[in-house]
């Protein structure tokens, strides 16, 4: 089932393109990689796709996305941010405690019960591998948190509002290897209930965890399909250029 | 005229020459003259640091040494009559003054703040022609605030020498400075904060209250403490407004002098000095005891 579907997005900041052209669709419950140099515009199009971008101020966006058929332009955008989840490159908890920092979401959406809310941050904390490493000390800052846990906790914080997507955008680049190790489980895991998107500049982790990868050079998809024939037998020369090391 | 240009010719000339020298020193001769330099300036921060702390010192000790001994029950008396050293009213009226100068400025000033950083567009036009019309405020003399409040609060909206009038007028002077020190504070938030928010689908409102402004409140704080050191301090502005009458004000409506117009009042009486500095002692404690209260309370903010 196509969860979300892009067709021709062109992407400006000012005068400037970001995206050219954009146009592919994300299957429910798979992990799409997005790779490229930097500045191709993968955090663009991760943008695009919660409508973040409607905080830039110079930035617009044309072409058609949707989600479960129905155009992102139409839905109330907290909604749509309530339901396609986002988890940035840096870890960017909330200066205040674990437990706030998960209760944010669900609260932002109206659950007031206490008993619920305990419910649903302990099983986002346990959904993103955290639970027994914070369990005795949810009351405490979540800024004491080493980097790691950190990241874990944005990925729970995301979780506790039950989005349908996750959008990831580096989720890794500021981790050690042990703690990356456990983000990208904890991805594969999450694919069950979720459709994941996922940025990184680790050819090997999109190799080991995504479904589909898509390729981007210089604001334009090159090249988007099943993980495995992106890496073992890329269509465009230029993929095959990138994913082997020779540029990027 | 000439001369002086000659010196400034002389003196260029000498340093490009020095300068040429340098280049040709030796390395070790060098690195020993920077070193040189550097202790002359060390020497020099702590000459100019110890000279602010002696002035400092040295004006509470003058005012310490020439108040405390003249502390005495009639200065704190709480049935006054006119013309009377006591300066309970003028505490009362102090207190008061602070407390409707905040209720007022505090909220108009920090949502004007909230309003152009998280509302506006950087840069445009509105954003500019406020931040500008603060700035020009900020540096108006506080007898001009006391003129306007004469004319426009007492004579033309007929408060009269009264509490409400020197608080308005001392409300509007506060405003830049709440704008201003809020401003800077919420910009100190990262912007991180504010897009984890978003991306949980938080509105603005929930953003500004449950994000923005809790990161914000130490800064804004700061500005607050400065507002209230300043309305203490204030004297000029007031004595055109609230007027200068010495009693516990029984409404907004009544005339009432503050600590600082209360010692100007008695010092220009002449036969008061002692009781000057006895009011200056109590004066100087609330200033004291505010930037104190303030350090605990902004790190208790800070603390996260
Ligand atoms: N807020 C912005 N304003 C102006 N230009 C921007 C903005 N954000 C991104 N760009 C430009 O858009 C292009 C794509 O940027 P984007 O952040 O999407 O790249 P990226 O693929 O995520 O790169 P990286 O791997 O380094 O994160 C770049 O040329 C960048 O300079
Ligand atoms: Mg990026």
């Amino acid at each position: 089932m196509i969860k979300f579907d892009m067709e021709n997005i062109d992407v400006f900041y000012g005068n400037e393109q970001a995206l050219k052209s954009v146009s592919f669709s994300v299957e429910t419950n798979e992990i799409t990689a997005l790779i490229g140099p930097s500045g191709c515009g993968k955090s663009t199009l991760l943008k695009s796709l919660n409508r973040m971008n409607d905080l830039v101020e110079n930035c617009r966006i044309t072409g058609k996305i949707t989600l479960d058929g129905e155009s992102i332009y139409g839905l109330d955008v907290n909604h749509l941010r309530k339901r396609v989840g986002m988890v940035f490159q840096k870890p960017n908890p909330f200066p205040m405690s674990i437990f706030d920092n998960i209760a944010f979401g669900p609260r932002t959406h109206g659950i007031k019960s206490k008993r619920r809310l305990n419910d649903i941050v302990e099983k986002a904390l346990r959904d993103a591998a955290l639970w027994s490493e914070v369990s005795d000390r949810l009351g405490k800052s979540a800024l004491g948190l080493s980097g790691g846990q950190q990241q874990r906790l944005c990925i729970a914080r995301a979780l506790a509002v039950e989005p349908e997507v996750l959008l990831m955008d580096e989720p890794t680049s500021a981790l050690d290897p042990i703690s990356t190790g456990k983000v990208e489980e904890l991805a594969m895991e999450l694919s069950k209930d979720y459709t994941i998107i996922i940025v990184t500049h680790n050819m090997q982790q999109a190799a080991r965890i995504s479904n589909k990868t898509a390729f981007f050079l210089l604001g334009e998809m090159v090249e988007h399909g099943t993980t495995e024939q992106v890496f073992s037998n890329p269509k465009n020369e230029k993929t095959e250029a990138y994913i082997t090391g020779r540029f990027g | 005229m000439l001369r002086l240009t000659l010196y400034l010719v002389i003196g260029i000339a000498l340093f490009l020459a020095l300068k040429h020298v340098y280049t040709y020193l030796p390395e070790a001769v060098l690195r020993k003259m920077v070193r040189i330099w550097d202790k002359i300036f060390l020497s020099l921060t702590w000459v100019f640091a110890g000279v602010t702390v002696l002035a400092l010192g040295f004006i509470i000790f003058h005012i310490l040494s020439n108040g405390i001994p003249h502390l005495s029950p009639r200065l704190f008396a709480v049935n006054v009559t006119l013309g009377d050293v006591s300066m309970f009213p003028a505490i009362i009226s102090t207190v008061l003054m602070v407390i409707i100068v905040l209720a007022i400025s505090v909220p108009l000033g920090m949502f004007t703040a909230v309003f152009l950083v998280e509302y506006m567009r950087t840069g445009s036009w509105f954003v500019t022609l406020i931040r500008s019309a603060a700035e020009i405020l900020a540096g108006i003399p506080s007898i001009v605030y006391g003129l306007f409040g004469m004319m426009f609060f007492r004579v033309f909206l007929g408060m009269g020498f009264s509490i409400l009038s020197g608080s308005l007028t001392m409300s509007i002077m506060m405003l830049p400075l709440i704008i201003r020190t809020t401003e800077e504070a919420l910009k100190s938030v990262p912007d991180t904060y504010r897009e984890g928010s978003f991306a949980l689908g938080a509105g603005k409102l929930r953003t500004v209250f449950r994000i923005i402004l809790p990161n914000a409140m130490p800064g804004i704080f700061a500005g607050v403490i400065l507002a209230i050191g300043r309305v203490v301090g204030e004297s000029a502005a007031l004595i055109f407004t609230a007027g200068t009458i010495l009693q516990i004000p029984s409404s907004l409506f009544d005339s009432a002098r503050t600590l600082t117009v209360h010692m100007w009042r008695l010092s220009s009486y002449g036969q008061y000095v002692n009781e000057t500095y006895a009011t200056a002692v109590v004066l100087l404690l609330v200033v004291l005891s505010l930037n104190a209260v303030s350090g605990v309370i902004a790190r208790k903010f800070t603390k996260t």
